[in-house]
């Protein structure tokens, strides 16, 4: 089959206990652009059981289109009813984009899901753009260069490298892109999607893993990616009991707590709360960098925020060179006097 | 019990990274490990092999020199080792990645196959469940703990905000989290022992139910467009006061920027 069969633009519209992620709204935003430039439409793919109600709320982000794959088997996420709802979709409609959020199901379900279609997967992008591939096209071999393309760009090395990838030859072009990059639209007040749904059948087998428990963390009610200000502690905060002094100025702020890999590893803060490759990308106005050394892997989560204030008393930190400004000194002392400065200042 | 863990060389990037005066990544001078999730994995299923006896055999794809991580994973305990390597694998992506391991896996036998979640090279957490659909295996991402109950593993899968206890019928693959458990060290004896055992070297010709379509560069469906090292934004100011200076001075710089 001919690559130009493959139209639109597609988007999983992930939810979780039937509520929709948040990078649901995101992909919809960036692929309504990428379906703008291609002059084609967004359609967004909702998989689980009792979940047609939600179509409306992808509309009204943006979803020309809704395809609900609807069934019991679908309650919960497991890898292997959801790559069968989302390969058969993609077998059926014949996107030429397929976009995933890429969370810890986004990351399970692309793979296995690209894998089944046999077609590539970019991981965690956080540039899609429509282009050339070749960027350039070689002297003498211009009729060989694909227009139109998806051109996906993601880090690897731990933030360190920056690399731009295309999947030319095969359909769709698969990415999972990082949560928290894109931009959903504003919301399209009343909008009614346009809905089609789509059973594939589900038959049990041995790859439909039983889910014996579900164990939900207590729930932080902050959201570390939607603050515009972040106190993030590192190892060298010291302790769980420590962290009342970053609530404390987090406090006067109206910011959030966040923290390293090393303090969830310790077990100071729930996962949630972690910035960094392995753990949530933030964009903040203000980020507060405390007793945090600043491997890559943390960098990479938070190298974008607007303002980047580090405090280590460490001078050769690598925090250091990716804070705007940095005060080698005591956490202890300096950031209970910060908080008091800007409860002062505040005041007035 | 059988044990297959497919483990990578990588870069060291933590704390190891090195970079040139220009900002780029200075790969030449920074060191290669085991990488961190696969080592995770390959303890669990060393733990495995200590609770319920198992043949634990390690598998990597890499160049000669990943010949390395295999005795390093034998002086952790591992039984085997296994590298696949063939000039006309190189340039793979996920998909040509899985591909070969797939191949190569297709001719051991094993209960259970433990991969990292990702390896900190790449970090995209595709080649676990990819083996698992070449393989028609049930697959759980993301392991936090690992048990074995009769023909089944009991596994807690980690999600953002929960977990989930999964029971799947092996055989069946598991990616591992490197927060799974610490990784032993290597024993002097282990050592030893390692140089001892014979690591297999396989190449294309050894690899099962494979067409060299899905191999190499030529086999992969993502093509690099562009690549560069990102140069990152210069560092600000950076200064040393005491308690009372170092406030006074981000208080002038918060009102400069108008934050307060």
């Amino acid at each position: 089959m001919g690559l130009e069969e493959f139209k639109g633009v597609f988007v999983y519209a992930q939810q979780v206990d039937n509520k929709l992620d948040g990078v649901a709204f995101e992909l919809l935003g960036k692929g309504k652009d990428l379906a703008k430039d291609l002059g084609t439409e967004v359609t967004a793919v909702l998989v689980g059981a009792d979940v047609k109600g939600l179509a409306d709320e992808l509309a009204v982000y943006g979803a020309d289109k809704v395809i609900v794959v609807d069934d019991p088997e679908l309650k919960e996420y497991r890898t292997e009813p959801y790559t069968h709802a989302l390969a058969s979709v993609i077998n059926k409609y014949k996107p030429e984009i397929m976009l995933v959020g890429a969370t810890a199901i986004g990351r399970d379900l692309g793979p296995r899901v690209s894998a089944r279609v046999k077609t590539g997967l970019t991981a965690d992008c956080t540039l899609l753009e429509i282009g050339d591939f070749p960027l350039v096209a070689q002297p003498g071999k211009e009729a060989e260069q694909k227009h139109n393309q998806l051109l996906m760009t993601r880090p690897a090395f731990g933030g360190n490298t920056i690399a731009t990838i295309a999947c030319p030859d095969n359909r769709p072009q698969m990415a999972t892109v990082r949560p928290g990059v894109m931009q959903k639209i504003a919301p399209i007040e009343g909008a009614k999607a346009v809905v089609e749904e789509f059973n594939p059948g589900f038959t049990p087998n041995d790859k439909y893993v039983e889910i014996l428990n579900i164990v939900k963390a207590v729930k932080n009610t902050a959201n570390i990616m939607d603050a515009k200000i972040l106190v993030s502690g590192g190892r060298g905060v010291g302790s769980k009991e420590n962290f009342k002094i970053l609530e404390d100025l987090a406090e006067v702020l109206g910011g959030t707590v966040s923290c390293s890999r090393a303090v969830v590893e310790n077990g100071w803060q729930p996962v949630d709360l972690q910035v960094g490759q392995t753990g949530k990308t933030v964009r903040p106005q203000i980020y507060f960098a405390i007793g945090i050394s600043g491997a890559i892997q943390h960098v990479a989560g938070m190298e974008e925020a607007d303002l980047i204030v580090a405090v280590n008393k460490d001078e050769d930190a690598p925090i250091f060179d990716v804070a705007d400004y940095g005060l080698v000194g005591d956490l202890n002392k300096i950031v209970p006097a910060l908080t008091a400065a800007l409860k002062a200042e505040m005041g007035k | 019990m059988k044990i297959v863990v497919c483990i990578k060389q990588v870069p060291d990037t933590k704390g190891g990274v090195k970079f040139n005066p220009d900002g780029t990544l200075d790969r030449g001078a920074m060191l290669t490990i085991m990488n961190p999730d696969d080592k995770a994995g390959l303890e669990a299923a060393l733990r495995l092999k200590e609770q319920y006896g198992a043949e634990v055999t390690v598998v990597t794809m890499g160049l000669p020199k990943a010949d390395e991580v295999l005795r390093e994973a034998m002086a952790m305990g591992a039984d085997k080792g296994i590298l696949v390597t063939d000039r006309v694998l190189g340039g793979a992506d996920t998909w040509a990645t899985s591909t070969t391991i797939a191949g190569a896996i297709r001719n051991l036998e094993y209960d259970l196959i433990i991969t990292g979640r990702q390896a900190i090279d790449g970090d995209t957490a595709q080649v676990g469940p990819q083996i698992a659909e070449h393989l028609d295996l049930p697959v759980i991402s993301y392991a936090q703990d690992i048990k074995i109950d009769g023909d089944y593993v009991i596994v807690q899968r980690q999600y953002e905000d929960r977990y989930h206890e999964l029971k799947a019928k092996m055989p069946c693959l598991i990616t591992a989290l490197s927060e799974l458990n610490v990784p032993r060290y290597m024993t002097p004896g282990g050592i030893f022992d390692a140089y001892e055992k014979e690591v297999t070297v396989w190449g294309r010709a050894d690899l099962k139910d494979v067409d060299d379509s899905d191999l190499g560069l030529k086999g992969s469906p993502t093509k690099i467009a562009k690549a560069s090292d990102k140069v990152r934004k210069g560092a600000g100011e950076k200064v040393v006061l005491d308690t009372e200076e170092a406030v006074a001075y981000l208080m002038g710089k918060f009102k400069e920027k108008h934050v307060i």
